[in-house]
């Protein structure tokens, strides 16, 4: 029986071959930076809003502390999002025919809540806790950037479980003075792994294999 | 199992049993001593009859093509599927935030359950306004902290989407509006006749406020008339008190001054008023650990097992009729009473020498208790023994009576039947409750309610008593309304709601309001103002905040008195009744669904019963000989097909057909009927399970009487039995277990037989857990097995239902389990003992080896952690686990669709979706709560801090949790014992769960 195919065919078999693998292989790192590119994590994209709050004018131009609106961080898992009466305790004396705020208003008159987009927003099996990473020197910055140059909130970071497992893993990399904790563009005094060390033993942070134990954020 | 075999089975069995040395020590079912080839094929799967198909009409063959066909595209889609992004969601704050509330962080209100009126105190578990979980009040008299199976079910109750949900009337959907018209016109008619044609029906009534709301309707209609029904009411309680002091008066217990108790049919640790401080008292003084050594000594007299009956040092199996000749024998022994010395059955004349004589040498430290159940003269005979023995003031209490009005409920119900034949009851407010359904049969109010004229039903669901009333009332659930109850002792709760009407439903209490003289109050106005009338001194608001908060109103609890017995009281014994050659029936109200109140509720439903392990259903109850006898006995149907025979029972008259199931330790020649199934409306889980044995029970016998008889039928039917399920490998000795005396001597005794924990066979070093190592600690010496922690944690960790076809193929999900184990012969079991089984989070724990995707992992502390996103359901890790504790979604168990259920969730857990595996986590919720507030406050968890849901709610404090690195923790203490034991500890798993041996206390004098 004669051979079905010539040997030059040979050649083609081997491109195909080696082909696969550099194929597979781009489909992977594809794959891989669509899992990490903002399309996939929102990361870096403003949303929109009932009202345009801006961080920026609020905390930037008029220097209010995170913890004025976001009264629960340092006490609850949940950071709140301040209730209306927040915003109408200065709203009822300035800009109080602004048509922007006009939601503001109508939800104090009406009683119904403002819907705001959430911007961070992790999995439902993720349990975050806002007022442990506080109290043991996470700034507000580390996670939600700054904030103060911010018109429109955005996501800073992709809150994909490897960039939550940077700090777990090394959290001296990020750690400040407690009376640092919303302080936007913080400079550490010196070298910040040797504050962050010092910090650690400070603030008594468990060791690194708890922090990554699975159960210390799902359950 | 064919028909003409079943009677020798039962034989053959005992003596191959007999034959062998009584053949293993501890079983499981009859099935598990027999070893039935359907059994052993049980133990062997994993998930007992998993590919039977894809469902129940298709063939083993086309199901698993079908299975395959539809995995392959599953794979493919769910892949696809899964690559979506977050979907955008919206956070919507609250206008004015409430000051006390801080959003993420739950806070707890104080209120009561009540069953049959009378207050369980609670505190309630609110995210954001949401009641999510139950937890016991420590305040509270009558919880002490704990809390039992249907306070924590209740707030599934609140959130049940088949509760009755808007006013109908007239056969249409009407506002509160049409009602109260309609009201107000029948009003102003009865108001000119001084209410001659108005009846109200209520239950059991002990609220101060519905008190004096009832007062002053009598005196604005002095001929209406208040009606009280409780189909498991005290009635027995009330009877006796009568007879015995000829006034009414509430008894109660001090179970810790207690050395010796007998109880007559009495389930004092599970059932009643106050069962759940029973049980905390008389779990402390049988507590052995640190070096205390003495216990108290119970003993029981019973014909169906409970809870009380497995804690008991002497348990006697008797008919229920003959307790009766058992109280009387005892008094007589002690010289109180004047019955026979001597009779035909020495299981009654034997033992009760010795027992008067243990109570003799603990006069003012003893007791003896009467069963609700039991008739008048038992609870008469145990007064009198206890005031002859000095225990009143020391162990036993009077009160005045709890209730409102303590009448006679069955008399009451019967006047109310006369005057409904009479035709003179022209407007019938029916305030809960199901007479309909529960009332004694010969009353037929089924028929006779429909002579009222205008006939108005209030109820948590439209039921078989609304369905013939002509007006159907939504009322509250008491987490959304004001009200008041007594509990056992009469201290007062004032109930406060937790969240609005989900359907705009009102209380008994508002209704009633309509009635008086200021209908417009609001319930709120009304129970403070009745309070405020009542207040003495300066300053009622502030008295009022604290009585709200506290959840007891401080005082209240009613003053002890002394009650006179009556000299004619006990005379003789009542001739002796024969069974002749018939049955004894008892009925009894079910361990779980109570007296049908609650049949709507899937946790009730689905927690395994105490010792049964039946969910969803009753069952002709028997004991092995009966059975055999009537030729139902079974052998491996439970096992293999869950299928088992049926009898139909005839008693005075009537018919019942119901399935047989067979209970080792029961009363011979005797039927235990649990009320309360059978419902033909109320609800999807309520109706077309179990069958109705208030369609056999009268008012003349309304728990207990001889004259039944029974015979086979060829129907069969399937039971729902999670006993045969999740056996740990046959054979092994899981419970240890011995006498007191014994372990005074050689503490080591109690583990002789038992695998012993084999060196390390590891070439690893150990694991070092440098901070906080979490285990727990079960007390299998306070374990009484009332299943309260398996529904504690359904709450806690959003477990979810599955229904009865899906417990039938054991996919029940459950993270906790209490097995029960039999000692000794079929017949008459030795001892019965419960085991509380959660994770044992092992520290080699095999589930962790084998998962291909790293789903299950140990954690820094010792948690043998479940991650269920990254679960993919290759079921490996529960194949591997030699506990059974590992519980796999089969399909989407958890409903995610109904509005009013997502409220109910617990917000820190995971509600975990289909094709993912679950087990106990410890709680790990509370776990990394309690760390995070004692790590804010720089601090260690201080033992204590954490309680496990299970641990919470149980009544005898048999759960501990804690830091195992901490000598100093109770759970480290309690693991030092000598006592303490590992599960098939031989495996070198290393289980962090363990096990405190059951020790019991027996009296030498007794024969067993």
């Amino acid at each position: 029986m004669s051979q079905i195919f010539h040997r030059r065919i040979n050649a083609f078999a081997r491109i195909t071959l080696f082909g696969a693998a550099f194929l597979a292989a781009f489909a992977a790192w594809v794959f891989a930076e669509l899992n990490e590119s903002s399309y996939n994590t929102r990361a870096m994209q403003q949303r929109e809003q009932p009202v345009p709050f801006s961080h920026q004018h609020h905390v930037g131009a008029l220097g209010l502390d995170c913890r004025y609106c976001h009264t629960t961080v340092e006490t609850s898992g949940f950071a709140n999002i301040p209730p209306t009466k927040t915003c109408m305790n200065c709203h009822s004396q300035i800009w109080t025919t602004s048509p922007t705020l006009e939601p503001v208003r109508a939800s104090f008159r009406t009683g119904a809540s403002i819907r705001w987009t959430r911007v961070y927003d992790l999995p439902d099996f993720v349990y975050f806790n806002h007022s442990i990473h506080v109290s043991k020197g996470i700034g507000c910055e580390s996670c939600h950037g700054r904030v103060d140059k911010m018109p429109l909130t955005w996501q800073e970071n992709s809150l994909q479980m490897s960039w939550c497992l940077d700090c777990h893993r090394q959290p001296e990399r990020f750690l400040r003075p407690r009376e640092n904790i919303t302080t936007m563009g913080y400079q550490p005094a010196g070298d910040q792994l040797e504050t962050g060390r010092r910090l650690r033993r400070e603030y008594n942070i468990q060791e690194t294999r708890v922090l990554t134990s699975c159960s210390t954020c799902h359950r | 199992m064919s028909d003409k075999s079943n009677h020798s089975d039962l034989a053959a069995m005992r003596a191959r049993l007999e034959a062998s040395g009584h053949g293993r020590t501890y079983w499981r079912s009859l099935d598990d001593l027999a070893r039935t080839p359907e059994f052993r094929d049980l133990v062997e799967r994993e998930f007992p009859r998993l590919a039977i198909g894809w469902s129940e009409d298709e063939s083993p063959v086309e199901g698993r093509r079908n299975f395959l066909k539809l995995m392959g595209a599953s794979l493919a889609l769910g892949g696809l599927a899964a690559c979506t992004r977050q979907p955008t969601e919206h956070i919507m704050p609250y206008v004015r935030q409430p000051e006390e509330l801080t959003p993420g962080r739950p806070l707890f209100y104080a209120t009561a359950t009540t069953l049959n009126g009378v207050a369980n105190g609670v505190l309630a578990e609110s995210h954001e306004g949401r009641p999510t979980k139950i937890e016991g009040n420590p305040e509270h008299p009558a919880t002490l902290g704990a809390c039992d199976a249907f306070s924590q079910a209740s707030v599934l109750g609140l959130y049940d989407p088949d509760r009755l949900q808007a006013v109908a009337g007239e056969d249409d959907v009407k506002a509160w509006g049409d009602f109260f018209g309609i009201l107000r016109t029948a009003l102003a008619a009865q108001k000119l006749k001084g209410g001659a044609g108005l009846r109200i029906l209520t239950e059991t009534v002990t609220s101060p406020t519905m008190a004096a709301q009832l007062a002053e309707i009598a005196r604005l209609y002095p001929q209406s008339k208040w009606h009280q029904w409780e189909p498991a009411g005290g009635h027995s309680a009330r009877a006796a008190a009568r007879l015995t002091f000829g006034a009414p008066v509430n008894t109660y217990y001090d179970l810790s001054k207690a050395n010796v108790i007998v109880s007559l049919d009495a389930d004092f640790l599970a059932q009643g008023a106050a069962s759940l401080r029973y049980a905390r008292q008389f779990a402390a003084r049988r507590r052995v650990q640190g070096g205390q050594t003495a216990m108290n000594r119970l003993y029981v007299a019973e014909p169906m097992p409970t809870p009380t009956g497995t804690k008991a040092d002497h348990r006697f199996s008797l008919r229920s009729t003959d307790i009766e000749e058992f109280a009387w024998a005892l008094g007589t022994a002690l010289g109180v009473a004047n019955g026979p010395k001597t009779g035909d059955n020495g299981d009654i004349y034997q033992p009760v020498g010795a027992i008067a004589r243990d109570l003799q040498r603990n006069r003012g430290a003893s007791l003896v208790m009467a069963g609700e159940c039991q008739p008048p003269i038992v609870h008469a005979l145990a007064h009198v023994m206890n005031a002859r023995l000095e225990n009143v003031g020391k162990t036993v209490f009077y009160t005045d009576p709890i209730e409102a009005n303590p009448v006679d409920q069955l008399a009451s119900l019967e006047d109310l039947a006369g005057d409904l034949d009479g035709g003179s009851v022209e407007l019938l407010l029916i305030l809960g409750g199901n007479p309909a359904f529960n009332a004694p049969v010969e009353l037929g109010m089924r028929d006779r309610l429909r002579k009222a004229a205008l006939r108005v039903h209030l109820s948590l669901y439209d039921n078989e008593t609304s369905e013939l009333c002509q007006w159907r009332l939504p009322e509250t659930h008491f987490l959304e309304s004001w009200g008041d109850a007594r509990a056992f002792d009469g201290t007062v709760t004032i109930q406060q709601p937790l969240i609005q009407p989900l359907y705009g439903g009102r209380s008994a209490v508002q209704i009633l309001q309509m009635l008086t003289g200021s209908p417009d109050l609001s319930e709120y106005q009304i129970v403070k103002g009745y309070w405020a009338s009542r207040h003495k001194g300066p300053d009622f608001e502030t008295w009022w905040r604290r009585a709200v908060h506290d959840g007891v109103v401080a005082g209240s609890a009613l003053p002890t008195r002394t009650a006179k017995i009556d000299g004619d009281a006990i005379r003789e014994p009542a001739p002796k009744r024969k069974l002749e050659g018939k049955l004894e029936v008892l009925f009894r109200p079910d361990p779980t669904i109570y007296d049908g109140r609650f049949a709507n509720n899937g946790w009730l439903q689905e927690m395994p019963k105490p010792i049964t392990k039946l969910t969803w259903d009753n069952a002709a109850i028997m004991s092995p000989q009966t059975a055999s006898r009537l030729g139902v006995y079974y052998q491996g149907l439970v096992a293999a097909s869950q299928e088992v025979p049926m009898v139909e029972l005839t008693y005075q008259g009537r018919t019942l057909r119901a399935p047989v199931f067979i209970q080792p330790g029961h009363a011979e020649s005797s039927v235990t009927l649990h009320l309360g199934y059978g419902r033909t409306r109320g609800g999807r889980a309520s109706t077309g399970v179990g069958f109705n044995p208030y369609g056999l029970r009268t008012g003349k016998a309304p728990w207990q009487d001889l004259g039944m008889a029974a015979k086979k039928i060829s129907a069969t039917y399937p039971i729902a039995c999670t006993q045969d399920f999740h056996i740990l490998d046959a054979g092994r000795h899981t419970i240890h277990a011995g006498d007191i005396e014994a372990y005074r001597k050689n503490p080591e005794g109690v583990h002789e037989g038992a695998e012993t924990p084999p060196k390390e066979l590891t070439l690893y070093p150990g694991w070092k857990y440098d901070g906080y190592a979490w285990g727990m600690a079960i007390d299998l010496n306070a374990c009484m097995g009332c299943g309260a922690c398996v529904v504690a944690c359904q709450a806690e960790n959003n477990i979810a239902v599955v229904g009865k076809d899906q417990v039938r193929r054991g996919r029940a999900m459950h993270w906790m389990r209490v097995d029960s184990y039999y000692k000794g012969l079929p017949d008459l079991p030795d001892g019965i003992y419960n085991q509380p089984v959660p994770c044992m989070h092992c520290e080699n724990a095999p589930c962790e080896l084998v998962c291909p995707v790293q789903a299950t992992n140990h954690s820094a502390e010792g948690l043998n952690d479940m991650v269920y996103n990254r679960c993919v359901g290759t079921r490996y890790c529960s194949n591997n686990c030699p506990y059974k504790v590992r519980r796999f979604n089969f399909y989407e168990f958890s409903d995610n669709e109904t509005p009013s259920l997502k409220l109910l969730h617990n917000p820190d857990v995971t509600v975990r979706s289909r094709g993912v595996m679950e087990k106990c986590t410890y709680c790990v919720q509370r776990i990394n709560a309690a760390k995070m507030d004692a790590e804010k406050g720089n601090r260690k968890v201080a033992d204590g801090d954490i309680q496990t849901a299970c641990q919470a709610t149980c009544p005898a404090e048999a759960i501990v949790f804690g830091n195992v690195n901490d000598p100093n923790s109770r759970v480290a203490k309690m693991k030092a014992e000598k006592s303490n034991y590992g599960l098939l500890a031989d495996l070198n798993t290393r289980p962090r769960t363990t096990y405190l041996a059951a020790l019991r206390n027996p009296n030498p004098e007794v024969e067993s």
